[in-house]
């Protein structure tokens, strides 16, 4: 039986990792290699990183960050943040990462997802969606929005059409990251979770609002995710993610419990 | 020599690396003769089966991966590479493929709330011994991503099953050839003893 994947995501600035107070054993945690490598060791099923890099160099810093993070863990990862064009794709999977995520790019130029696929194949492509919860409307009909600029950009898009077109175009997965939970450590967005995960075939990673082990099983149950993203909760040491892994399988989640 | 099989089919640096970790450099190559003088092969790949199979002809690997199998040389396909070593594959319209093993390529059972691609950890339910499998035990997850599987003609060449809906077999074999569909480069340190097991297996099934 598939097992559900817990996936933490490190944010990657000018090539540095940027949270992760409480690491012990020497871990440096700004180095994104040496993160990674804790994250593989301790049980991560897959990791994400998302450049948050803003100068005009970023592309040499991540790839860089790419490299070596791919010779140094055997699960896989995928890289998002700043991946503009098929140019920028190739460059990070041939680092080494497996997937490559698109998100404010595939909004505004949406034939961008089904290049990628053509190009690399649908797995490589995971698609980011953040989405806001809004008033139901003509133009909104499930009430969800995507947004992007972190939110504060509203994009007249509904976000369960969104999902349905971007996964006929050949995203071969979503990450779904709800603006409104996410910091929040106060739990998923079930219900968008839940609407979106039943809408499409490929697999949904649950993202945002994650605070407790009890919120992963929500979401993986209730939520129908796939996989859940997990970000503050581990980097800060507050639960290890054999504690989460082993508090899901007392619950009769599927999580791989051996690595 | 370990020869790794390049038909523009995905990202090898990740097979690259993993057989590094093991001590072994790879050779990566589109050249027929380099696979010609191979002393084992490994066959990755993700993508279609169409578009593999034109590659394959059009570099003219088809014809020293038959050769190559036909010597007894060892060989691991992995993913889209336990695929095409069949005949047939009904991705894309019933491609024709190497012929290596009898038998078609099919597409993962549809069923409502089952998500295709199957992707991520999975285990496997091993029906026959093989030396690849030494060491592995029957706990450990490997890392799948895929929308169709192998389905060997003969029901002895079939290795190993996964559920996903359904079972399906997810590791298959026959004389010199053993196959994965899922990715033992990506399946951690037990995707590694895998990988390390087929460095040393010297073709012979048990």
């Amino acid at each position: 039986m598939l097992s559900k994947r817990i996936i933490p995501c490190l944010d990657v600035r000018d090539g540095r990792t940027t949270k992760g107070i409480k690491f012990q054993n020497n871990v440096d945690i700004g180095d994104p290699v040496a993160m990674a490598r804790h994250y593989y060791e301790a049980g991560a099923d897959e990791l994400v990183f998302y450049d948050i890099t803003a100068s005009s160099d970023r592309r040499d810093i991540m790839i860089e960050v790419v490299r070596r993070v791919a010779a140094a863990i055997l699960i896989p990862f995928s890289v998002g943040g700043g991946i503009r064009n098929l140019q920028d794709m190739r460059a990070v999977l041939l680092a080494g990462a497996e997937k490559v995520s698109v998100n404010t790019a595939a909004v505004l130029e949406p034939d961008l997802i089904a290049a990628g696929a053509r190009d690399f194949g649908s797995q490589c492509i995971v698609l980011g969606m953040d989405v806001k919860k809004v008033e139901v409307s003509e133009a909104i009909p499930s009430g969800y929005e995507m947004v992007i600029h972190g939110g504060r950009t509203h994009m007249g898009i509904d976000a369960l059409w969104w999902a349905q077109e971007a996964e006929r175009l050949g995203a071969g997965e979503i990450c779904l990251n709800s603006i409104d939970a996410d910091g929040t450590q106060a739990g998923y967005e079930l219900t968008l979770t839940r609407m979106i995960s039943e809408a499409v075939s490929i697999p949904v990673i649950a993202s945002g609002g994650a605070g407790t082990p009890e919120h992963l099983c929500q979401v993986l149950t209730a939520g129908r995710a796939d996989a859940a993203l997990i970000a503050s909760m581990v980097h800060y040491g507050t639960y290890s993610i054999q504690e989460i892994k082993d508090y899901l399988h007392q619950r009769g989640i599927p999580v791989r419990l051996h690595w | 020599m370990v020869v790794i099989i390049d038909y523009r089919a995905g990202n090898l640096t990740s097979v690259v690396r993993s057989l590094k970790a093991l001590g072994v450099a790879g050779e990566v190559t589109q050249d027929p003769a380099v696979v010609a003088r191979a002393e084992r092969i490994v066959f990755p790949g993700v993508g279609a089966a169409g578009t593999a199979m034109a590659i394959l002809r059009e570099l003219q690997l088809d014809r020293a991966l038959k050769a190559a199998f036909d010597a007894g040389v060892p060989i691991l396909g992995i993913c889209l590479g336990a695929q095409v070593v069949l005949e047939y594959s009904d991705e894309n319209d019933n491609t024709q493929c190497l012929g290596l093993l009898p038998g078609r390529t099919r597409a993962l059972s549809r069923q409502a709330g089952l998500k295709i691609p199957h992707m991520g950890w999975n285990q496997v339910r091993f029906l026959r011994d093989h030396p690849i499998f030494q060491g592995l035990p029957e706990s450990a997850e490997y890392y799948f991503v895929h929308s169709y599987y192998p389905a060997p003609a003969q029901e002895d060449m079939v290795l190993g099953v996964t559920e996903h809906g359904a079972a399906f077999s997810s590791v298959i074999g026959w004389r010199n050839l053993v196959a994965t569909q899922f990715h033992p480069e990506k399946s951690g340190r037990f995707g590694l003893q895998l990988l390390k097991n087929f460095l040393a297996w010297d073709g012979v099934p048990c």
